[in-house]
């Protein structure tokens, strides 16, 4: 194959977060020598200190946004990117921190901080795509890093990611798992949950917990009826839509249908 | 043993049947009790049937149980049907390595395994059979389909329980085995426990004759026949088959697909755990280099966006319109696809529905009320 004449220049960009999702890219191990090869990584301060200026090729962006200094600076690597891929549940739903959306952000910095004169949080978390066009949206809290090295492959050859939005339960069923709710009775909003995790709860007897947010078509209500029929009461439902995907439209609707 | 007629096994000699079988180079995969269901998993022997349990099901329900008998086969069906193994749920079909301007494609090998299922029910049978229509019955031919189904050894059983969401009475699929076996059981609790054994097929005969089989007496016969009997009787559901085809294409408006789209999770528990449902998607991959690249299919559903996604997005957006073309693709012009219905009253869909539709419910309500535009009478 001819070398190509320059590598496409790869940044990482963080927002609110862990870290977690950039750090799939490092856990990567073997396959991260092969991004290394295919990608010029000009810019992650998880891995390098380098910080290249300039426009890139490829931006994976971790986090939320949070403060306006990163609504700022979200416009600006929006600019200088020509792919811009959303990596994790932060950077595509709000993240667990997108809870304040339900909240009074003032009142809790009143109790917490010393000089809450100091902070300057924007009232909600809101996802990348609510602030800048994103290319692409990489699910996951975290991602899952088979699924972030076929979206940088897919980039890379210029293909659709193969990165399916149907339901956790097709995972289960190509799995050949024993459905966790229909046998043992047990919680779980993998039929609602986007896949991608390869569902791993169910795949250890628990429920899933809807890590990767809702599915292409989630029925949040038809599937609360029935986790209410094994036990669960509205505090509790509005409880387990509210967690790391707890700003994606769906969740949070039907968090607010059960409670406040 | 040389006579042609039904056999009786005992117990011990089951387990000469799964040795026999081991021998002729068989996989021996059959029912095990795993994660609180009996599953279709490879057995090593007699020991590892799920003997004493059976299941109890409900729309959206299954729960094992204890039997107050020893029974092997002293259960209905459970969450995997046979398909797994015959039509896995991913299967690769070629893979591409470029080396300078040059591309290689391998074509997938064919399955050498040859599998021996052990306790196929009858409308188990009838779902194979259906798949062979799909896979191997028309102008074009599955190779990877026909080498797992041409290579196996089916050892049938008359289903001796009825769950509560059986109806193959209805679909007229069981639950006696007809056709389509190489040897076929029945299994008798009552007095001596013992197997009444038939041979389906010349590679059925070979191996029963190898086996401490002695000929049935006609008192074993009536206990196989009443088995059946009492399980044809204990139905969980029924539904009326005859007029499906046309009652469901004369009803596409019905109001109750609004209704059951109310509930619908369009997660696709019911297509997955169908043993008809044979759709796929195909999947290409490349890797980090575009050196290695690979083209895979996996089990798809009607229920995914994607499954119908074309340039301007799905052509099956609303739970409705994917409800409706499952059930009305399974029940009615299956049969102008194929020839026959597309269900065999196994339950599966009802089973494993998490929210526990049920079809023949479906079927009940739209038969109840037939919209204006009506099914003639």
């Amino acid at each position: 194959m001819a070398a190509r004449r320059r590598k496409p220049r790869l940044g990482v960009w963080k927002f609110a977060s862990c870290d977690g999702c950039q750090l799939t890219l490092l856990d990567c191990e073997d396959e991260f020598l092969a991004v290394a090869e295919a990608l010029d990584i000009a810019y992650f301060p998880e891995a390098t200190r380098a910080a290249v200026k300039g426009r890139y090729d490829l931006s994976l962006v971790e986090g939320s946004i949070t403060t306006t200094h990163d609504a700022q600076r979200i416009q600006d690597i929006r600019r200088r990117s020509r792919a811009l891929i959303t990596i994790g549940a932060c950077a595509t739903s709000g993240g667990i921190q997108a809870l304040r959306n339900f909240a009074d952000v003032r009142e809790y910095a009143s109790i917490v901080y010393a000089r809450p004169d100091y902070i300057h949080s924007l009232a909600t978390s809101t996802p990348i795509a609510d602030h800048v066009p994103v290319d692409f949206e990489l699910r996951g809290c975290p991602i899952n890093k088979r699924q972030l090295v076929e979206v940088i492959s897919a980039f890379l050859a210029g293909r659709r990611p193969v990165t399916p939005a149907h339901s956790v339960c097709i995972e289960c069923k190509l799995k050949g798992n024993v459905c966790v709710t229909v046998a043992h009775g047990t919680p779980c909003l993998g039929p609602v949950t986007h896949a991608g995790c390869g569902a791993i709860c169910p795949s250890y007897d628990r429920g899933c917990y809807g890590c990767y947010g809702p599915m292409e078509s989630p029925n949040a209500p038809a599937l609360s009826a029935k986790l209410g029929e094994l036990g669960m009461d509205q505090r509790d439902l509005t409880r387990i839509y509210r967690t790391f995907n707890a700003g994606s439209p769906a969740f949070r609707k039907e968090s607010e249908r059960n409670g406040p | 043993m040389d006579h042609q007629g039904p056999s009786v096994l005992t117990a011990l000699g089951l387990q000469a049947l799964f040795d026999s079988l081991r021998h002729r180079g068989y996989r021996i995969v059959g029912p095990k009790v795993r994660d609180g269901a009996i599953v279709y998993d490879d057995l090593d022997g007699v020991a590892d049937l799920p003997q004493g349990w059976t299941d109890e099901q409900a729309p959206g329900r299954y729960r094992l149980a204890r039997r107050d008998d020893a029974a092997l086969f002293g259960y209905a069906v459970g969450p995997h049907s046979w398909k797994a193994f015959l039509h896995p749920s991913v299967q690769r079909l070629w893979t591409a390595r470029r080396e300078g301007d040059a591309v290689t494609v391998t074509p997938e090998p064919t399955s050498a395994e040859r599998f021996a299922f052990i306790g196929v029910r009858a409308c188990e049978l009838k779902a194979i059979e259906i798949q062979d229509r799909v896979f191997v019955g028309g102008a074009h031919i599955d190779p990877h389909y026909r080498a797992r189904r041409e290579g196996a050894f089916i050892v049938a059983v008359n289903c001796a329980e009825a769950a509560g969401t059986c109806f193959c009475v209805s679909m007229g699929s069981g639950p006696k085995v007809e056709a389509g076996y190489d040897l076929a059981l029945t299994e008798i609790t009552e007095g001596e426990h013992r197997f009444v054994v038939e041979a389906g097929s010349e590679a059925g005969r070979q191996v029963l004759a190898e086996l401490q089989a002695h000929a049935a007496m006609d008192g074993d016969l009536d206990a196989a026949e009443a088995v059946v009997q009492r399980t044809a009787a204990s139905m969980g559901r029924q539904m009326r088959s005859d007029d499906l085809r046309e009652l469901l294409a004369a009803n596409l408006e019905h109001p109750r697909w609004d209704d059951v789209a109310d509930r619908c999770l369009t997660c696709g528990n019911c297509t997955m755990v169908c043993p008809t449902c044979f759709c796929t998607s195909v999947e290409d991959s490349s890797d980090l280099t575009g050196a290695e690249s690979s083209r895979t299919r996996r089990w798809d559903s009607c229920f995914t966006m994607d499954f119908t996604h074309v340039p301007g997005g799905s052509v099956r957006a609303s739970a409705r319109s994917r409800y409706r073309q499952w059930m009305t693709h399974k029940l009615s012009s299956w049969v102008d696809q194929f020839g026959t219905s597309g269900c065999v009253g196994c339950g599966r869909c009802l089973t494993w529905c998490p929210v526990g539709i049920d079809i023949t419910e479906e079927v009940r309500a739209i038969r109840e009320s037939p919209s204006k535009q009506g099914a003639g009478t």
